[in-house]
């Protein structure tokens, strides 16, 4: 459905997304991750046919982003991390204005909005004034705006950036309820929760390059690694040492706590947890849950200390 | 054939329907704003009364001394004020859909719908010039009513469609250039700094048309009309040709990149050159060629203006005694001997002076898009045209003023006059002409090395020749062709 190749987009002498590779099927999530002014918006911007490619091509539901701006349009539902509405309009005109704009009729549009409207909980302030809006409510109604179309592809830029929590989790929720085997959708975000709780595939994009494009379970082990253990043990374990199988090691270990790191779970918990409750007398053993941020940022910082070593 | 022109009939007015959809909402937002409506009644209803109030006034005491005439021209001059002071809203609503929309992010959703380029434009146009315009007319009518009631009677029929006429041109070339400063600006803020460049010269055009009106000269105002018109095709195409995605969302136009301003001006001014030779091969002759029809435009250009400047011999009476024509001997034998060659100082001077010339006509060409630019060279050309008819009506012989007095130095001078003036004319054409791949910045960046660069390898060589030859050439030659 989305399908980059080099796609590069260089402003005066400054190179903001560069060589860059996606490949995006219909019905995945993807989270285009990094920090700010990794190229997020330059890259969404290229994909909806705002901003030409400077090289490099992209497709989007099969049309050529440069070639066919019209037609990429048509097929893609933006939300931008500014919502961008008109403070003086209800949200019933708005959301006709635009509709308008995709060709439809009135009562067409009326049709396609009701049940959005419905759906995400804003029949009851239609009529409100989009100055009154709160923020949560606002970008709401920028995805309904988004969706009027019935796009095949979303772009979602920052959505819920500088939100508070609960209109962010509405936002979010939104969004979730929107995914379907037909859609597909670029969910650009700095927020790893977000990412996490959202999407399948995880691209991270930092200084216009990718660096990372997995699926969210490689993502997860290519940053954090092997999922790490926790076994609790009745009285103190200081100075019991044990021979452990391959692919398990120590990672930590204080008074009554192990910490181990193993490779393959699925396999090798089975024969740790035997090996700890012949010899001890094991409480409890239950998984560390990964720290995909810190992971994240570990990353980032790492790769910013290699280009600055380079 | 037919059938194929009726699709793109069909197609092209769908299209403009989109853009109407635009301007439906923009108008629609404006009414909804009280600090545009204000304004707009205050100078609809309230502004006509007071001048006509004032007119009446000043009517009654011209008339008490007997002066008329000044009555009489100040009711079409009173007409065309409040015709102006709506459409000046115009500027304000201009700026604040073009740039206020970027500013407040209402743009990009814009952006995102499949409507072209041009459609997001039209339909912003239409909306700034409309309203304004209505409101204008919706004055003057009302200004007009007032006269009525106070039995003064109305401008001549012509002069009510010329005032209409300069109304509507205005308010185009206002909401024209105030697109094309929105081209240049990320906040309202900056916007209204750049209006300036709207506002002062609209305020001179307004001084200089009550000028016009005052004097009674009312034919003149046609051709204010025509130039405003032709300034207003510029604008909307400069404006059509900057108004892009591309151009609005993707520059960084509010820092001064000069890192990045002096590479380009630099590439367009050596490029790949590694000697003078060189660069004279690949970049100076080249730009030569590059500029051939603007060149040829400034040839035409020339010859017109000697043939106006001839004509302006029968409204501009001068006393040709004044010229001094009669010892014409002794002043070129004094001026022989005291430019005798190898003095430097008079070569300077003259060199100096055109220089001026041609830098006059750069600064005006670079804050009118080389439309202004051409006036020195105009107006030089023109007085030659001018004192030749002059001394032909004086009985002397035309052909030895201007084999000896102009052609020695004029064949190396007027040449480098009109390449330099071709070369700012070009930066008009240059903005005028759609490149998606360029900024409105850099293409004056690119056309002012490009300048530079005529100036260095062709114009200013050739003003120094031109100087050399007019201090030290010229009037040995004058004297011996001098009965």
């Amino acid at each position: 459905m989305i399908e980059t190749q080099e796609l590069t987009k260089i402003f005066d002498d400054f190179t903001a997304v560069n060589h860059v590779n996606l490949n995006v099927h219909a019905g995945q999530i993807l989270a285009l991750l990094g920090p700010n002014g990794a190229g997020k918006t330059t890259t969404v911007r290229m994909l909806s046919s705002i901003l030409r490619p400077s090289s490099g091509w992209a497709k989007v539901a099969g049309y050529d982003v440069y070639t066919q701006p019209s037609e990429v349009r048509k097929m893609v539902g933006v939300l931008t991390e500014h919502h961008g509405l008109y403070g003086r309009m209800n949200a019933d005109e708005y959301l006709i204005f635009f509709g308008e704009l995709y060709g439809y009729s009135r009562s067409q549009i009326l049709n396609k909005i009701n049940p959005l409207l419905e759906q995400l909980g804003m029949d009851q302030f239609r009529k409100k004034r989009l100055g009154e809006y709160s923020k949560g409510m606002r970008q709401k109604l920028a995805l309904v705006r988004a969706l009027i179309h019935e796009p095949p592809v979303l772009l979602l830029d920052e959505p819920t950036s500088a939100m508070d929590p609960e209109s962010a989790k509405i936002v979010r929720n939104a969004i979730k309820s929107l995914s379907n085997k037909e859609r597909t959708i670029i969910l650009c975000t700095h927020n790893l929760v977000e990412a996490e709780e959202l999407c399948d595939q995880i691209a991270i994009i930092q200084e216009g390059s990718i660096i990372l494009n997995k699926s969210m379970q490689e993502v997860k082990n290519s940053l954090v690694g092997s999922p790490v253990f926790a076994a609790k043990f009745v009285g103190s374990m200081d100075g019991k040492y044990f021979d452990l199988p391959d692919g398990i090691q120590i990672v930590n270990r204080n008074e009554s706590i192990i910490h181990f790191k193993v490779e393959k779970p699925t396999i090798q918990n089975p024969v740790l947890i035997r090996l700890l409750t012949e010899k001890f007398d094991l409480l409890s053993f239950e998984e560390i849950p990964i720290k995909l941020e810190d992971a994240y940022l570990d990353a980032i910082n790492q790769i910013k200390k290699s280009n600055h070593d380079e | 054939m037919q059938l194929t022109r009726l699709k793109r009939a069909i197609m092209m007015s769908n299209q403009l329907k989109l853009a109407l959809v635009i301007t439906k909402r923009e108008v629609r937002d404006q009414f909804r704003d009280w600090r545009i409506i204000f304004p707009i009644l205050g100078l609809t209803i309230f502004f006509p009364f007071l001048m006509n109030f004032t007119t009446a006034q000043v009517l009654q005491f011209v008339n008490r001394y007997g002066a008329t005439i000044v009555g009489e021209r100040l009711v079409p001059f009173s007409m065309m004020i409040v015709g102006f002071f709506p459409i000046s809203v115009s500027l304000v609503i201009a700026l604040e859909s073009f740039v206020g929309e970027k500013e407040r992010g209402s743009i990009e959703p814009l952006f995102n719908t499949p409507l072209l380029d041009w459609q997001i434009y039209i339909g912003k146009l239409i909306s700034s010039i409309v309203p304004p315009l209505f409101a204008s007319f919706v004055g003057m009518l009302v200004y007009c009513v007032g006269l009525i009631i106070d039995g003064v009677p109305l401008p001549e029929l012509h002069l009510i469609i010329q005032i209409v006429a300069i109304t509507i041109i205005q308010a185009v070339v206002m909401v024209a250039g105030a697109v094309v400063v929105s081209t240049q600006a990320t906040s309202v803020r900056a916007a209204n700094l750049l209006a300036s460049f709207i506002i002062i010269p609209m305020a001179l055009l307004i001084q200089g048309e009550s000028i016009v009106m005052f004097w009674g000269n009312y034919a003149t105002l046609w051709w204010v009309v025509f130039g405003l018109s032709i300034l207003a095709i510029l604008l909307l195409r400069i404006g059509l040709a900057h108004f892009s995605r591309e151009e609005l969302l993707g520059r960084d136009i509010d820092v001064l990149n000069f890192r990045w301003g002096w590479k380009v001006f630099r590439m367009n001014f050596l490029g790949n050159a590694t000697n003078i030779k060189n660069w004279y091969q690949l970049e100076v002759f080249p730009y030569i060629k590059e500029i051939r029809y603007s060149i040829l435009i400034l040839s035409l250009l020339v010859l017109v203006a000697f043939f106006v400047g001839k004509s302006q011999i029968t409204r501009f009476e001068f006393p040709v005694e004044q010229l001094g024509v009669e010892n014409m001997q002794a002043q070129l034998t004094l001026l022989s001997q005291n430019w005798s060659f190898g003095n430097f100082s008079p070569v300077i001077a003259i060199f100096w002076q055109n220089i001026r010339v041609v830098l006059l006509a750069f600064i005006l060409g670079v804050i009118t898009l080389g439309i202004f630019g051409v006036l020195p060279l105009f107006a030089s050309i023109g007085i030659v045209g001018y004192i030749m008819s002059l001394l032909g009506n004086a009985g002397l012989s035309v052909s030895t003023y201007f084999l000896g007095f102009i052609l020695p130095h004029g064949i190396m001078e007027i040449p480098a006059a009109v390449i330099a003036t071709a070369a700012i004319f070009q930066i008009g054409v240059i903005l005028a002409t759609p490149d998606n791949h360029q900024t409105i910045g850099e293409v004056w960046i690119k056309s002012i090395a490009n300048w530079a660069k005529v100036m260095l390898g062709l114009v200013i060589p050739m003003m120094i020749l031109s100087a050399m030859i007019e201090a030290w050439v010229t009037p040995e030659l004058a004297l011996w062709l001098t009965p």
